[in-house]
């Protein structure tokens, strides 16, 4: 293990790095700030974090911002207060990288959620394998 | 393969674990009722790959009895469900680390392979290994 301990130091900066933004996504992130956290300066801490997830620490921050977004949407959240919850800030641009990102707009996402949510609590046998359903119970087996 | 199962103590404890920690979607949450509860989960990248979080219930599939043993089972790690792929397994065990998984093997170069050993919340283990 001796070879992997400089290694899992220098991951584990990059990582704690990269989880301080998955955590604060919904504030403003200053990057010089983060790459100051890491001891990194803010060129190095760009590359490194591409290098290590194959994405720039704002690309990461899009990322997660939308995946957080797709998770509000499933609630009754407006698409416009989902918009400021993850942290953005103007409602245009956010409609757009969602739809750059997903292939549809947050309010179009939102009614197929709904749809989904609705039909999940109306017919829930139809998501589940039938042998499943039967094992608990929840099917009369004749 | 669409569906596997994996049996857990806690099916709430289980969401925080395979959600919150390893980053998986939900699929399906289903209530099915007092107590009961269909919910499937899918690691992001293979998102028709139906998890299936199973309550150790007393019912049709186990009895009062069965339910208990294979209660003490799980939560003794007889179990190992699977194995993970990751892009880089020092940067996801560092991830998973911080987050509070519990490893019971650390990244190690094996004659297979790169590999570590997590558990879940409720004891069932899965081995985490890297793509070449």
């Amino acid at each position: 293990m001796e070879h992997l301990y400089p290694k899992i130091y220098l991951y584990r900066r990059i990582v704690y790095a990269k989880l301080f933004i998955d955590t604060h996504f919904a504030d403003r992130i200053d990057l010089d700030n983060n790459a100051d956290e890491a001891f990194f300066t803010k060129f190095h801490f760009i590359r490194v974090i591409h290098y290590v997830y194959n994405k720039t620490p704002h690309r990461n921050l899009s990322f997660v911002r939308i995946e957080k977004a797709k998770q509000l949407l499933s609630t009754d959240m407006t698409a416009a207060n989902v918009c400021y919850a993850v942290g953005f800030e103007s409602v245009t641009s956010f409609t757009g990288l969602f739809k750059r990102m997903t292939g549809q707009t947050p309010a179009a996402y939102q009614v197929i959620q709904q749809q989904r949510q609705a039909e999940i609590a109306n017919a829930p046998l139809k998501f589940i394998p039938n042998c499943f359903a039967e094992k608990k119970g929840w099917v009369i087996v004749s | 393969m669409n569906h596997v199962s994996v049996f857990v103590l806690n099916q709430d404890s289980a969401f925080d674990f395979y959600v919150n920690k390893l980053g998986f979607n939900v699929h399906t949450d289903a209530p099915m009722g007092p107590g009961m509860r269909w919910l499937t989960v899918c690691p992001p990248q293979q998102p028709d790959l139906e998890i299936s979080l199973m309550s150790i219930d007393e019912g049709m599939m186990f009895t009062k009895e069965t339910a208990q043993q294979m209660r003490n089972l799980v939560s003794k790690g007889t179990f190992g469900f699977g194995v993970f792929e990751c892009d880089n397994l020092l940067v996801t065990y560092e991830e998973l680390n911080a987050k509070g998984v519990e490893f019971t093997k650390k990244p190690t170069q094996e004659f297979y392979g790169f590999e570590a050993l997590f558990k879940d919340d409720s004891g069932n283990w899965f081995s985490l290994g890297q793509k070449d």
